[in-house]
């Protein structure tokens, strides 16, 4: 039952306010989608205990969904710990994101339609994560897409809201596809696709090879590789990573929930999830550990020189996506999760954070137009300067620190332990958590320091943000700070804990599966000392240099970005991937279709039926 | 009597014409009432179909409802449905009293010749899907086109002649082959039952020949790649009412045809040629998905888009695997849902702007909250999203599909990637954006009337998403028996190959 309530009260407000809210008003709206949510997330703590400390599970079936030949798959929900912490994030944030939209967007005459959706997308992340099944899992993959395209496209006036949101719809449309042939590949090789069947049946096909296009191919291979293919979409992962920057076109709460705490990292959630599978296919994980760390790398250059203070946070997230994977790709798979819960606390206070700011300086995004802010609004400046420590790591190495700190560091440990070619895993991250530190600095120091660059009336009128706004980001700033020391024992266990009585094993139960020969969550305790330091160094350096261009010599920057212009534009431009794909995709698929209708179906098809109709006719008329 | 042996299909596909018959004695300045007739016959006949469905017996793959009746020599009335025909009457009976209501106020000509048009329609269509006689069969499907054709030549738009002509030629070309098939058949098997023809085993020559013949008429029907330019003119130029039926039945007899003559009368030409239909339904999802994104008129955008659609339809039929076929009667249903109420999403804002061209909207939403949140929703089961009755088929056809052929599955799958593109920004262009224009500022969101017609469409798009059990319980039977038939007469030639 209180599985249940759970999942639909959120669907329940949503119908409530998407069909009743013109007639409600906005305020009852507001509140009844509001506290559904509260309710959801407070069931979701009592949950979490229940199930990670008191190690229950279920099961519970809702109805039959589709039935054919040998295909049976219901509604059911799937209850274990990774579904428990998955619960916990989405309820926490989602809660705390409708709080403080009421306050950010408190001017907008369609706020009942935008609390509609919200609870709408927390449903169908729900399904999502408590799925027992892939086509449930499905349903709320795509659940979500269909509510992140409607809250990107919020602003419906916005071009480029519009555009945003058909390119995100689009772009996880390619990754659905390689999940959705995922999808057919089991159900032909297995004859079901409900887990616990699968996860027992995946062990009989190792080796094992089918017809695909053509090739023989390993089977688990492929289909691990095509279903990481839609977490690439989703988690936004390099080459299908080009709709999350253009989503920030969206209203910034929209950011916080769904394009950095949740939905992107449903692709984390879903690797985990079947990792009885991909521990079964040592080839894929090693993609996923490349992708990851490319996508690390990547995202994390060109966060260093963008100037919307959104677009910096959303490369941020793209990067720690990467983290993630790799751990994933490593088989540090709690790790990873680990890394996904604690990063929703902080990011989506960076968030919020940020849209403190925005909505302080009426709706500029331009980091180059702030400046000096941090007198105007401390409580916001705090917040930021809390997600921002927990972001790059800061605390004592073998010690403790803020969140990230416990999760990333883990994460770049354990990539170390893993003794990936050349350690390039391990160099990559740290390299990523270098740049990480540098761009979130240089984001508190051009927002907060120095001199103000805005236009004087606006940095006047800047203003704190209602109580209803900061209440959330303080909140989320608890979980910032405390998130990793108090779960680290939890979720990745510790070097003196790694016993007969392994309490990270007590606490995943057999949510996570992990192979015979994976020791990673072993070997990551037991690396040299200098490693844990290496983060801490990358940190502290990113830290350092963004002083120096950013307070020390604030003509460096723009020196630097004379000097190495090619390089410069190169980042700036996102690596020209955009342009790249309007080239080879966009614009033939345009050009083609234009082609086909006009020749094929105009000039070849219908002017042979026509000439034979009027062959037909002119002959009788000569005789 | 009871219910089982009562001629429930003959009250069902003749009601109608009584209804017919009755506007044609009414007063000549009758319209309105010829309105209200119209409205109440398809009533009527909505409601005894529904006995059909509620006293159909789920448990059994044979036909029900037969009645027989000595008629013209060898030739014999017959009629009966089984899983596979009985939910395409329901879906006829279903949109008729919808197509008479959206019809309401837009059509003002000659009132009473559409009705009875409309109606004779709704007989042949339902006879098409009920009769057990070959040559029953054929007359219905035939004289179903006779209305069809009059209903674009006289109603239509701006080139209604040309496009009629375009379609009569077409579907007539293939029906003349149909024809010599069908006597073929006769000669050979000394009967014209459709239940003792599907007992019958062709010889194997001659299954690839009479193959042929049908496939030319169902290719046509359906259409299939590159028989379907006859579809966007006729729909561009049909009245909404008459798109409607067009998409979401006429269409469906293509693939009916298949199921009920091609597979399980020719199981050894279906087994060689499944590749090359295979083909034609990759080159349909894939050509006229492309085609679609390049449309500027909206009628022809929907109208690529069944095409696209009907792709999934004959590659599912064509892997005769439970899945394959279980998903193309599905989609078929959804499509005939979803296609009929975004082809009437066209006609409520045809009737406000009279044009069909992408271009003259945009904001709409801005006027039009209920009408963009019905649009919303047929545009999300045109793309197949899970939880709305257009992901069901799409997913079971390609799940039989990876079955049978990985390349023919992964190929038909980037059809999900194009129908987002084209439906999306459909969408965006119509209904999202700055209202602008001037001739849109005083637009109007949906009458009572349009709203009666909308809300069932989308009750059953997404009651059908959740829980499709209600159709897939029904063909489940039928489409085994189809299978093991299938399987029993192909198995013997696979030994041989294999040998």
């Amino acid at each position: 039952m209180i599985y249940l309530a759970i999942v639909f009260l959120p669907l329940i407000g949503a119908i409530i306010a998407g069909f009743f809210g013109r007639m409600m008003g906005p305020r009852p709206a507001e509140l009844v989608t509001t506290g559904l949510l509260l309710v959801a997330a407070a069931l979701s703590w009592i949950v979490f205990v229940r199930v990670g400390i008191g190690h229950e599970t279920a099961r519970v079936v809702v109805m039959r969904w589709i039935t054919s030949g040998d295909l049976d798959v219901s509604w059911a929900l799937r209850i274990d710990t990774l579904t428990a912490v998955m619960l916990v994030v989405v309820t926490t944030v989602s809660s705390l994101v409708h709080v403080y939209s009421i306050g950010y967007m408190h001017e907008d005459e369609h706020r009942q339609r935008f609390f509609a959706y919200l609870s709408l997308f927390t449903f169908a992340m729900l399904m999502l994560v408590t799925s027992d099944n892939l086509l449930q899992m499905f349903f709320g993959w795509e659940g979500v897409g269909l509510a992140s395209y409607l809250l990107i496209g919020f602003w419906y006036k916005k071009p480029e809201a519009n555009a945003a949101a058909i390119k995100a719809f689009v772009v996880n449309r390619v990754g659905d596809f390689g999940f959705a042939l995922g999808i057919f590949g089991l159900f032909f090789v297995f004859k079901t696709i409900n887990l616990d069947p699968l996860f027992a049946a995946a062990p009989s096909a190792v080796g094992k090879s089918m017809n695909f296009f053509g090739y023989q191919v390993d089977i688990l291979t492929t289909i691990a590789l095509l279903l990481f293919m839609g977490a690439m979409g989703k988690s936004a992962q390099f080459l299908l990573h080009t709709w999350l920057p253009d989503a920030m076109e969206g209203p910034t709460p929209v950011s916080a929930l769904i394009h950095a705490a949740t939905m992107v990292t449903a692709g984390v959630f879903m690797v985990a999830r079947l990792s009885p599978i991909f521990e079964l296919a040592p080839a894929a994980l090693q993609v996923v550990t490349l992708i990851g760390a490319l996508t690390a790398f990547f995202a994390a250059t060109v966060g260093l020189v963008q100037n919307d203070i959104k677009r910096v946070i959303a490369y941020s997230t793209c990067s720690q996506l990467g983290y993630m994977f790799v751990a994933c790709g490593i088989g540090a798979y709690t790790a990873g999760i680990f890394h996904l819960f604690t990063h929703a606390f902080f990011k989506a206070l960076l968030f919020l954070g940020a849209g403190s700011v925005i909505h302080a300086m009426h709706h500029e995004q331009d980091m180059r137009n702030m400046g000096g802010l941090a007198p105007k609004i401390r409580f916001t400046y705090a917040m930021m300067l809390i997600g921002t420590l927990a972001l790059t790591g800061v605390g004592i190495p073998h010690v403790a620190g803020f969140a990230g700190f416990h999760s990333k560091d883990a994460i770049i440990e354990a990539a170390y332990a893993a003794h990936t070619p050349y350690n390039y895993a391990f160099w990559t991250l740290v390299a990523a958590a270098f740049m990480t530190s540098f761009y979130s600095w240089r984001l508190i120091f051009m927002t907060f320091h120095g001199k103000s660059r805005a236009d004087h009336e606006t940095f006047d009128h800047a203003h704190e943000s209602p109580p209803v706004m900061l209440v959330p980001l303080a909140v989320l700033a608890l979980g910032a700070v405390l998130s990793g020391f108090v779960f680290t024992k939890y979720f990745i266990g510790t070097a003196y804990s790694a016993g007969a009585v392994d309490p990270y094993k007590l606490f995943w139960g057999k949510a996570i599966y992990e192979g015979p020969n994976n020791h990673i969550m072993h070997a990551m305790h037991d690396i040299p000392g200098w490693v844990g330091w290496a983060p801490f160094a990358a940190m502290a350096s990113g830290l350092a240099l963004a002083w120096v261009y950013y307070i020390q010599a604030p003509w460096l920057p723009a020196a630097t970005a004379r000097a190495f212009r090619p390089l410069y534009l190169f980042l700036l431009n996102k690596w020209y991937i955009d342009e790249l794909y309007d080239a080879v995709f966009v614009r033939p698929a345009m050009w083609l279709g234009r082609f086909f209708w006009k020749r094929g179906d105009g000039a070849v098809i219908d002017r042979t039926i026509d000439g034979t109709a009027s062959g037909v006719a002119g002959s009788r008329a000569r005789r | 009597m009871t219910i089982a042996n009562s001629p429930l299909l003959s009250i069902v596909t003749f009601l109608p014409l009584l209804g017919a018959a009755f506007i044609c004695i009414l007063p000549k300045d009758a319209d309105g009432n010829a309105r209200y007739v119209a409205l109440w016959t398809t009533l009527v006949t909505f409601i005894v179909s529904l006995l059909i469905w509620i006293n159909f017996d789920i448990t059994s793959g044979s036909f029900q409802f037969v009645e027989e009746q000595a008629w013209l020599g060898p030739i014999k009335y017959k009629m009966g449905v089984d899983g596979i025909s009985m939910l395409f009457v329901i879906l006829t009976t279903f949109l008729m009293p919808l197509c008479v209501l959206a019809s309401w106020e837009s059509v003002d000509d000659r009132v009473k010749e559409y009705m009875v048009a409309f109606l004779v329609l709704e007989t042949m269509m339902i006879g098409v899907f009920c009769a057990l006689d070959l040559i029953l069969f054929y007359l219905f499907f035939e004289a179903g086109l006779i209305p069809m054709f009059l209903i674009i030549g006289i109603w239509g738009g701006k080139r209604r002649v040309y496009a009629s002509f375009k379609f009569f030629l077409y579907t007539l070309l293939g029906s003349v082959l149909m024809l010599l098939a069908m006597m073929a058949m006769y000669w050979h098997a000394g009967t014209t039952d459709i239940v003792t023809l599907l007992d019958t085993k062709f010889p194997r020559d001659m299954q690839f020949w009479l193959w042929f013949a049908f496939f030319a008429s169902f290719a046509v029907k359906m259409p299939m790649w590159p028989v379907h330019t006859w579809l966007p003119d006729a729909h561009v130029e049909a009245p909404t009412a008459g798109s409607v039926i067009l998409a979401a039945i006429l269409l469906k007899m293509g693939g009916y045809g298949f199921l009920r003559f091609s597979v399980p009368m020719f199981p050894l030409a279906t087994q060689e040629l499944a590749t090359f239909v295979f083909a034609l339904s990759v080159i349909a999802i894939i050509y006229t998905s492309l085609v679609a994104l390049a449309q500027e008129d909206v009628k022809k955008l929907i109208a690529y888009s069944s095409v696209a659609h009907m792709g999934y339809v004959t590659m599912g039929i064509f892997t005769v695997t439970a899945q394959g076929l279980d998903g193309a009667i599905f989609q078929m249903l959804s499509h005939g849902i979803v296609s009929a109420a975004l082809f009437l999403c066209v006609g409520v804002v045809y009737d406000r702007m009279h044009t069909r061209e992408i271009a003259a909207y945009g904001g709409l939403v801005h006027r039009m909250p209920i009408y963009a949140f019905c649009f919303m929703v047929f545009t999300m089961a045109n793309v197949g999203l899970p939880g709305t009755s257009g992901f069901v088929g799409e997913f079971l056809t390609l799940l039989g599909a990876f079955k049978v052929n990985t390349a023919v599955a992964a190929l038909a799958t980037t059809g999900v990637i194009l129908s987002a593109c084209y439906a999306l920004w459909l969408y965006r262009r119509m209904i999202f954006g700055e209202l602008d224009k001037p001739g849109l500022r005083g637009i109007s969101d949906m009458s009572l009337r349009e709203i009666a017609v909308m809300a069932p469409l989308v009750v059953l798009t997404i009651l059908f998403g959740v829980y499709p059990a209600p159709v897939l319980d029904v063909t489940a039977m039928s489409v085994k028996k189809l299978v093991s038939n299938y399987e029993a007469a192909v198995r013997p030639t696979a030994a041989l190959l294999a040998r």
